[in-house]
């Protein structure tokens, strides 16, 4: 049947064709578009491990950021407390000192005050003994001028003997 | 409803106009014929249709047919061009020409009436031509719009086609071929493209049956064939001529069946892409033969939607037609080329 017979010029009128078009097709549609998507496909996963690779950086500078606030409050905490501690220390020593400096003034005043108050004392005392050998003189002269005086006198020494 | 069905009506009434017409070149000879007190023969109009021919018949009247060049060679008379409406008088009667006759679409020498070497662009050549044609233009385009649209996003025709450039690359050749596959990934490609194209072409009212001509499947088979046999390693003909891991008496039972296999791969593809092809064309002329033959407006419209519907499936067939000669042919290639591990596999 005719219809199942392939024709000769049919058979090489197709073979000189398709391979014709086998070549053009090739060297002027597809290695160029097969080239193209290649690029393009490279290109894209090329942009997304970019996307990829910065996003990994973008988050391990955040935790760097982060550590590194951390560090950064620690350490003024740490200088704050360190600070504070000093203060306070020189507070108690000003406070320390200026005690014992006050406890030295008051004692210095006292042992002055005191050595002031033996001196005063022993003035008084002299001047009193002064001034009760003056009065006795005064005295005596007056009452040991008769003899009677000069008895009873006597006799009250003698008198406080014999009590004793 | 009734307002459907009466815009229903009236669209398969214009329908049926339309395919009638569009279809039924050819036909009016034959109906001429029936005048004349012949019988209606659907099965010869629907054979015209789906066969090469030296003309390209449109539509009736006296510019609806395009008298293609005939290129013969003979050893007696050498090359010879003319144009085959030489070969018909004013009835449309084949006469004989500088001594040679068309008789059945062959050209014969007339005294001696021997079988020349027929060159001429017949219809399905004047189909390749322009296939081959659209498939330079369409290609060549999406790849100046790759050149132009470099690294952006595609466009226009670019991106109707890239998805399926990429289909064919990524389902169909590369699982199919294996690592190697951008090596074949031209031919493949365009194997797909001209398939897809001829079959859609062939489709259009008066166009060529060029991809269900069994010439054109052949070369199409013959070439994945060679490149198949050529391209072929060492394992695969170990695996033909001496079958591993087979006992000895069964690999000789094995050997010619190996051997018919070689063969029935490429003839398997010729035919199933011819058989489809035509059948659907023989499908659709017949259904529009029915009109004919019943003389009826009812039947015409009838089987215009069935015309209609048959098309649609027309139109994925060559689809899958395409896709299934093109995943044969890397199924093929890609266990001629595979690196088998036979301890493995047996």
């Amino acid at each position: 049947m005719e219809l199942l017979t392939p024709g000769t010029g049919l058979i090489i009128w197709q073979l000189i064709v398709f391979v014709l078009l086998v070549l053009l097709l090739s060297k002027l549609a597809w290695k160029p578009i097969i080239n193209s998507l290649k690029e393009r496909e490279r290109s894209i996963q090329d942009a997304l491990d970019t996307a990829e690779k910065a996003r990994h950086e973008m988050s391990q500078l955040r935790s760097d950021n982060e550590r590194l606030l951390k560090e950064a409050r620690e350490e003024r905490e740490r200088i704050l407390r360190e600070a504070r501690e000093v203060a306070n220390r020189m507070k108690d020593e000003a406070q320390h000192d200026a005690k014992k400096t006050a406890d030295k003034i008051i004692e210095d005043a006292k042992a002055a005050i005191n050595i002031e108050k033996q001196a005063a004392l022993k003035e008084v005392r002299i001047q009193v003994s002064m001034f009760a050998l003056d009065i006795a003189e005064k005295l005596m002269k007056k009452n040991l001028s008769g003899d009677k005086a000069q008895k009873d006198l006597v006799e009250g020494y003698i008198k406080d003997l014999k009590i004793n | 409803m009734t307002a459907f069905l009466n815009k229903f009506s009236r669209f398969s009434f214009v329908l049926t106009l339309l395919f009638l017409g569009v279809f039924s070149t050819g036909l009016k000879a034959s109906e001429k014929a029936d005048d004349q007190g012949e019988k209606f023969n659907a099965s010869q109009v629907i054979l015209h249709h789906v066969m090469d021919d030296h003309i390209w018949h449109l539509w009736e009247g006296h510019n609806g047919t395009i008298y293609l060049p005939v290129i013969v060679y003979s050893s007696e008379r050498g090359l010879d061009i003319f144009s085959s409406h030489h070969f018909y008088d004013e009835h449309h009667n084949t006469v004989e020409y500088n001594g040679y006759k068309l008789d059945h679409n062959h050209i014969y020498l007339a005294d001696s009436h021997k079988a020349v070497l027929d060159l001429s662009i017949t219809k399905n050549v004047a189909m390749l031509f322009i296939n081959a044609a659209l498939l330079l233009l369409v290609f060549s385009a999406v790849s100046r719009s790759y050149r132009k649209n470099e690294g952006r996003a595609p466009s226009g025709v670019q991106s109707f086609f890239e998805p399926v450039i990429l289909f064919v690359r990524d389902e169909v050749v590369k699982p199919n071929i294996g690592p190697r596959y951008e090596k074949f990934l031209p031919y493949m490609l365009t194997l797909f493209f001209f398939i897809l194209f001829g079959n859609l072409l062939g489709l259009l009212p008066g166009a060529g049956n060029l991809t269900g001509n069994i010439a054109v499947t052949f070369v199409l088979a013959i070439l994945t064939f060679l490149i198949t046999n050529f391209s072929a390693n060492k394992a695969y003909w170990a695996h033909i001529f001496w079958t591993p891991g087979v006992p000895l008496p069964l690999r000789l039972i094995i050997l010619p069946v190996e051997i018919v296999g070689i063969f029935t791969k490429p003839l398997s593809l010729m035919v199933r892409l011819f058989v489809a092809i035509t059948a659907g064309h023989i499908v659709l002329l017949s259904l529009i033969c029915l009109a004919f033959i019943f003389k009826s407006m009812a039947v015409g419209a009838g089987s215009t939607v069935m015309v209609l519907f048959i098309s649609l499936i027309e139109l994925l067939v060559a689809g899958i037609q395409a896709y299934v000669f093109t995943l044969f042919s890397s199924l093929y290639i890609g266990m001629a080329i595979a690196d088998h591990d036979h301890d493995d596999h047996h």
